[in-house]
């Protein structure tokens, strides 16, 4: 049975990194919801989240896989144990006439921020699991998304439960 | 080399004295542009010897071919470019079938990367897929220890090949000069140690097995663990089965050893391994050649225990039961004094039950031929080059036909004999490969078992064999087809064909006196011994001998699985 999983991993932050990743999941066919990667307080270390499906037997060789690459260091799978898993997104919406307040309403209730408004948009940011995300674009009237930026989910896990070198 | 610490020296000359630290002997190579500073230090130093080839991927493969017979890393050099796309098949090469490796490229300077300069390629780019591990080297200070992790990434844990991309202002700015003995790497760290419990269960499960079967691949000859797994094997009275990849990990012609399983492997290795209700895998990757139809593999129950470096090659394809991470001679080892603790003894009755059913498989002769042909056939080629050559000599080969007739009818006795492309099956390597060998060993006896497609993918090596003499013996099984190209598509496209007929073959042997060498053509089965004897004698010990054996053009490879089928759904000669 396939499953979303995200693994979190640390690696050596040095020039092509990312594509040795990138790379390994393109090589081997394996999904990548999203990617994200940034060093950490130490700039030698990166981190990297990245969300993918997969069934227990190719979430088993991904992580097999991603702890074989020379240039990293740790590889965590956050969804074995409890974790927290947050994403940014910016919604560019058409706001205009009653749409307006009726925007700003469903963004309090999922508490988002505007943050750029014209008189006829406005610029939404709001932080949560992606299926917040989802959820708020639903319930929004498509016909008045002009764009969505989303970073991708970033994870850590629970209390003492760390990813570290 | 106390005298060259902390003296400021050049890219070039670290790069070079780098590799006289690691006590490299051959340095396989082609010159350009890039490497130019490089080949100017080359030039001055007289620690390793360089030898020319006529073709980028022939440096690769002979390097290959060196790390494959003597266990150490072999070493390349190529430049930007061209040279690095020769270079990458014999790159992927060595990578499919674990084989350390460095590779040193030339690259544009550094303030042109980028810029689709002169002989640019993006070559750790290119080359990421298929290495263990490469580097860009940007500073000329990062250069020594780049070296040395390039030494030991290819050498430690599974080994690979490994790249280092040094461009060509590194090569002439300078720098303090200091080997270091060794390198921390934070990130890698292979597992070398069985784990203790596992392995204690692993002996426990042998100890009960009523069909047990080993199973041993190529991790067992670059573990260099034959010796342990010879004393374990007949210690528990098992049989043992080896991969192409594991040919010469136990010996052939001890009785236990059931030869080659898989696709053109024998009907008691398949049977067994078909049949066995515990499987002792050591070094091997259950490889889609090796296990057929891995639904019907999975048919029969078996428990399975493996060990293995790679804790990605564990459970890849097939689910294991008992995984046991690390080296082979570690493990073996450890398990061999558990076995010698343990209080029980292997379930003889089983056993004799189990050894009587495979003595029954092993009588139906799956590797008979017509013996009586009036035409060579090519398995009598190999069994009396075998018998000529005493069984000892270091076999190369190519890919098809003829790699398959090598592996089963020449009884390898001894681990890093057998050496051919078994992961990518790359043809070409052949005569690279058998330079490699030569050249480490020189008073060996080295047989190229090639093909006439095969031979011609690199035919331009037979220049390098003059330049250095290396006195090669290429046995070519001629067919005048792609003879595995032409098999499958007998069997499975109605005898249609297609281009797979080599045409307009060149006289072989004018080809190989035009080269100095000495040519033969065979044309009669009575002359094979005469002519191989002759090959091998001590007159033409010196010589490269070239050597073309008409063989019946329509030969077949068998017992054969084929593609979907399970292990035990074998085709025999018998049968057609
Ligand atoms: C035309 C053709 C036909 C073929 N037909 C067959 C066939 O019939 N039968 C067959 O067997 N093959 C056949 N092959 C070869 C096949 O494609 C594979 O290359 C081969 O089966 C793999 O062998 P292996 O499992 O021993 O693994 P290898 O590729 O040799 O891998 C070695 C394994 O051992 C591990 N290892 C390495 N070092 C150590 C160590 N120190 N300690 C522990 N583990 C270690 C590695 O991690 C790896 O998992 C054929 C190839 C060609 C080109
Ligand atoms: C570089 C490369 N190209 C194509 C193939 C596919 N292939 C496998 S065997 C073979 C024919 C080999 O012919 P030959 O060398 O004459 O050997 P034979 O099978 O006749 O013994 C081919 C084309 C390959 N393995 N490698
Ligand atoms: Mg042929």
């Amino acid at each position: 049975m396939s499953r979303r999983h995200i693994i979190s991993l640390l690696m050596e932050n040095e020039a092509g990194a990312l594509s040795r990743v990138a790379g390994l999941f393109s090589a081997r066919a394996y999904n990548i919801e999203s990617l994200t990667v940034a060093p950490t307080e130490d700039a030698t270390l990166s981190r990297m989240t990245i969300v993918t499906v997969g069934s227990e037997d190719i979430i088993e060789q991904i992580t097999k896989q991603l702890n074989k690459l020379v240039d990293v260091i740790k590889v965590m799978d956050l969804t074995e144990g409890s974790h927290i898993e947050r994403e940014l997104m910016l919604v560019k919406l058409r706001a205009v006439g009653a749409d307006r307040e009726e925007i700003k309403r469903t963004a309090d209730i999922f508490r988002g921020n505007i943050i750029d408004v014209t008189e006829s948009t406005y610029t939404i940011e709001l932080t949560g699991a992606g299926s917040k995300l989802d959820a708020f674009l639903e319930a929004i009237d498509s016909a008045s998304i002009i764009e969505t930026v989303r970073t991708g989910a970033s994870g850590i896990g629970r209390g003492e439960r760390s990813l570290k070198v | 080399m106390i005298f060259y610490q902390f003296m400021e020296a050049t890219g070039a000359e670290i790069v070079v004295r780098c590799l006289a630290e690691e006590g490299v002997e051959f340095v396989f190579g082609y010159p350009g542009g890039a490497v130019l500073n490089i080949y100017d230090e080359i030039f001055k130093q007289n620690k390793f010897k360089h030898v020319l080839v006529r073709h980028e991927q022939a440096a690769v493969h002979a390097a290959d071919a060196y790390a494959r017979s003597t266990g150490r890393v072999g070493v390349a050099l190529v430049t930007s470019g061209p040279g690095v796309t020769n270079a990458v098949t014999g790159i992927a090469t060595a990578y499919m079938d674990s084989i350390p490796i460095v590779v040193v490229t030339g690259q544009v300077p550094t303030p042109a990367i980028g810029l689709d300069a002169f002989q640019e390629v993006d070559t750790v780019g290119i080359t990421r897929p298929c290495v263990k591990h490469n580097f860009l080297v940007k500073d000329v200070k990062d250069l020594a220890a780049t070296m040395k992790k390039a030494f030991i990434i290819a050498a430690t844990g599974r080994p690979g090949p490994v790249v280092v991309d040094v461009p060509k202002d590194v090569t002439y700015h300078t720098t303090d000069f200091e080997y270091p003995a060794t390198v921390e790497m934070r990130s890698y760290s292979p597992v070398v140690k069985g784990h203790s419990g596992q392995m204690k269960r692993a002996v426990q499960m042998l100890l009960e097995a009523k069909r047990p079967m080993i199973y041993a691949g190529g991790g067992v000859v670059l573990g260099d663990a034959s010796e342990q797994l010879a004393e374990l094997t007949r210690l528990l009275g098992f049989p043992v089965t080896n991969t192409l990849m594991g040919l010469g990990g136990y010996p052939a012609t001890d009785r236990q050893n059931l030869g080659m399983l898989g696709m053109h492997g024998t009907y008691e290795a398949n049977m067994a391994m078909q049949h066995s209700d515990v499987l002792l895998a050591v070094g091997a990757r259950f490889d889609d050649r090796v296990i057929g139809n891995p639904a019907h593999f999975a048919r029969e129950q078996r428990r399975i225990i493996h060990i293995d470096v790679d804790p990605s090659s564990i459970s890849k394809r097939v689910k294991v039961d008992v995984p046991i991470v690390g080296d082979v001679k570690n493990v073996l080892t450890d398990m061999l004094a558990l076995l010698k603790q343990a209080k029980e003894k292997p379930d003889a009755a089983a056993l004799n039950a189990w050894w009587t059913q495979i003595e029954l498989w092993r009588s139906k002769n799956c590797l008979k031929y017509n013996r009586s042909s009036p035409i060579i056939k090519p398995q009598y080629v190999v069994e009396k080059l075998w018998e000529v050559t005493k069984g000892d000599a270091f076999v190369t080969s190519d890919v098809g036909q003829h790699q398959m007739w090598a592996a089963q009818y020449y009884k390898f006795d001894k681990p890093r004999r057998w050496i051919n492309s078994g992961g990518l099956g790359t043809m070409g390597v052949g005569l690279p490969y058998a330079m490699g060998v030569q050249l480490a060993f020189p008073d060996a006896q080295v047989a190229c078992i090639t093909g006439e497609s095969s031979i011609q993918m690199n035919i331009q090596e037979l220049s390098t064999c003059k330049q250095y003499r290396i006195p090669v013996k290429v046995i070519t099984l001629n067919n005048r087809y792609m003879g595995m190209v032409r098999q499958w598509q007998e069997f499975f496209y109605g005898s249609r064909y297609a281009e797979s007929y080599m045409e307009s073959l060149p006289d072989f042997v004018k080809l190989a006196e035009s080269y100095g060498h000495v040519g033969m053509r065979i044309d009669k089965p009575e002359d094979v011994e005469a002519a191989l004897k002759e090959a091998f004698s001590p007159a033409l010990r010196e010589r490269m001998v070239f050597m073309d054996f008409q063989t019946d053009q329509t030969e077949n490879v068998f017992p054969m699985v084929e593609g979907g089928k399970g292990l035990s759904e074998m085709i025999l000669a018998e049968e057609l």
